[in-house]
């Protein structure tokens, strides 16, 4: 099922998402990593975000006269945002997490808790995603955290392909996979220790 | 063409046209894959045919810039080309430009320029001739933090290589960005076994190892890491790896070291030649 969710999302609509769905998102998109996390939690948020979308990246971005462009923006390692995700999505109500790698447990329960999923974008694609991107809305903290860790709002417009790798109902493709992927090496292990016979 | 110019021209090559036979083989891979790794697969190709449009890096992380170089000792202009390097390095990052990625380990200062103590990293290879070859592998921080060597025991032999070379790729998943490159080393020491892996990733892919052995084991690598299932972005699919590169050297009796270098889907890669009358071919 290909859809595109349009900020502010609606919890509803994000509670019918799958794991395994691909998704576009129009409207607001904010990025956070680790710094913005901490920040973001310790002083609050530069603006409400219930209904929008978290992407974990630090943008390679160059400034035209005023205006801020986007050179590339790909999703940064998600995990490292598990010391934070849980907490933040149940304090600030974003619907979708975009990065890539996938989170933890603790994640996945604040996830069906509070209605939002992580949404996959595919890593290296920098340019793909810098071009969904229409304009620099805002920028926060930008100052203190420097270009990759500040808070950029950015103004999109059918940006994915995002996959829903995890849903609002405690399912994991991650977690799925990774059971798959360890019967898939029992067989893989089981041929590599059989030569050893012949 | 100076030095400069044409070293400074393939590192922009490799940071923004991504080689013909690795976009054969992604091509390859998406008309095999469905479900998410087919979209993964979508979104590669189509961020690298924008990047390559564009002339922009296909990927934020434009790597750490490494030569390897294999001069001929009667190559008459050395002294001009090792000069040459550092300051290619310098102008690609402000043209093309390159993200700013080498950091001080101490004090996390970052010069801006991707130099600093011993980067770029260069290895060189002396051999006989008159001409240089030049590789540049602009390396992402993504794959190579799931590059690791392994010190066996020689009596685990083939097998046991097989073993750790498949364990430790499927179990770093989706963080090298998968479908990978690897390049696998066996024997020499444990900075040479390393090496190899390297250099073996310089090799264009579909090209085997030219000794029926060393071959034979590439392939079965490939089949084995993609048996297991963990797909384009570790979202599950049949293409874990692209190709899996293999290269040796003679061990000590009491070692089996296994060098695994591990390259992201963006294997990026050019090369230069350079001749005695200061001619230079930039080419992928």
């Amino acid at each position: 099922m290909e859809r595109v969710l349009v900020t502010p999302i609606p919890e509803g609509e994000v509670r019918a998402l799958r794991v395994g769905d691909v998704v576009y998102l129009s409207g607001l998109l904010v990025t956070a990593r680790d710094e913005a996390h901490r920040t973001m939690l310790e002083k609050g948020a530069p603006l409400p975000l219930e209904g929008l979308a978290i992407f974990h990246c630090g943008p390679v971005v160059s400034k035209k006269g005023e205006e801020w462009q986007v050179v590339a923006a790909g999703p940064t390692t998600s995990a490292r945002m598990e010391l934070f995700a849980a907490e933040f999505l149940r304090r600030f109500k974003p619907r979708v997490i975009v990065g890539k790698g996938g989170m933890g447990e603790q994640t996945l329960q604040a996830l069906a808790e509070v209605g939002a999923v992580y949404a996959h974008f595919t890593g290296g694609a920098g340019v793909l995603a810098a071009q969904a991107i229409q304009r620099v809305r805002e920028v926060h903290g930008l100052e203190e955290l420097g270009i990759p860790e500040a808070i950029w709002v950015f103004e999109v417009e059918r940006f994915g392909p995002l996959v829903v790798a995890m849903d609002a109902h405690g399912r994991s493709l991650y977690k799925d996979l990774s059971a798959q992927v360890e019967r898939n090496m029992e067989a893989i292990r089981a041929r590599i220790r059989g030569e050893v016979k012949r | 063409m100076g030095f400069v110019e044409g070293l400074a021209q393939a590192l922009a090559l490799a940071a923004t046209v991504l080689p013909e036979e690795v976009v054969r083989a992604l091509r390859a891979a998406h008309a095999r894959e469905e479900g998410p790794a087919r979209v993964q697969l979508e979104a590669i190709l189509k961020n690298v045919e924008m990047a390559k449009e564009g002339r922009v890096p296909l990927c934020q992380d434009t790597g750490t810039p490494t030569f390897f170089i294999r001069f001929g000792l009667d190559f008459p202009h050395l002294k001009e080309l090792f000069a040459a390097i550092p300051e290619a390095v310098r102008r690609a990052t402000r043209e093309v430009p390159l993200r700013p990625n080498t950091v001080h380990p101490f004090t996390g200062k970052n010069p801006g320029d991707n130099t600093g103590r011993c980067v770029p990293a260069i290895t060189w290879e002396p051999g006989p001739g008159d001409a240089v070859e030049i590789h540049v592998l602009p390396k992402g921080g993504g794959s190579e933090n799931c590059s690791a060597l392994k010190m066996l025991s020689p009596g685990v032999g083939l097998r046991g290589v097989k073993e750790a070379v498949v364990e430790h790729v499927v179990a770093a998943g989706g963080l090298p960005c998968p479908p990978t490159i690897v390049g696998v080393g066996i024997g020499g020491g444990a900075d040479l076994a390393l090496k190899l892996g390297k250099l073996a990733l310089l090799r264009p892919l579909g090209q085997r190892h030219p000794e029926p052995e060393v071959a034979a084991l590439e392939e079965e690598l490939e089949e084995l890491i993609n048996a297991s299932g963990v797909g384009p972005m570790g979202l599950g699919g049949r293409t874990t790896v692209l190709a899996v590169h293999v290269e040796y050297a003679h061990r000590h009796p009491a070692s089996l070291p296994v060098g695994i270098a591990v390259q992201c889907w963006a294997h990026r890669r050019a090369t230069v030649r350079i001749g005695p009358d200061r001619s230079i071919t930039v080419s992928q």
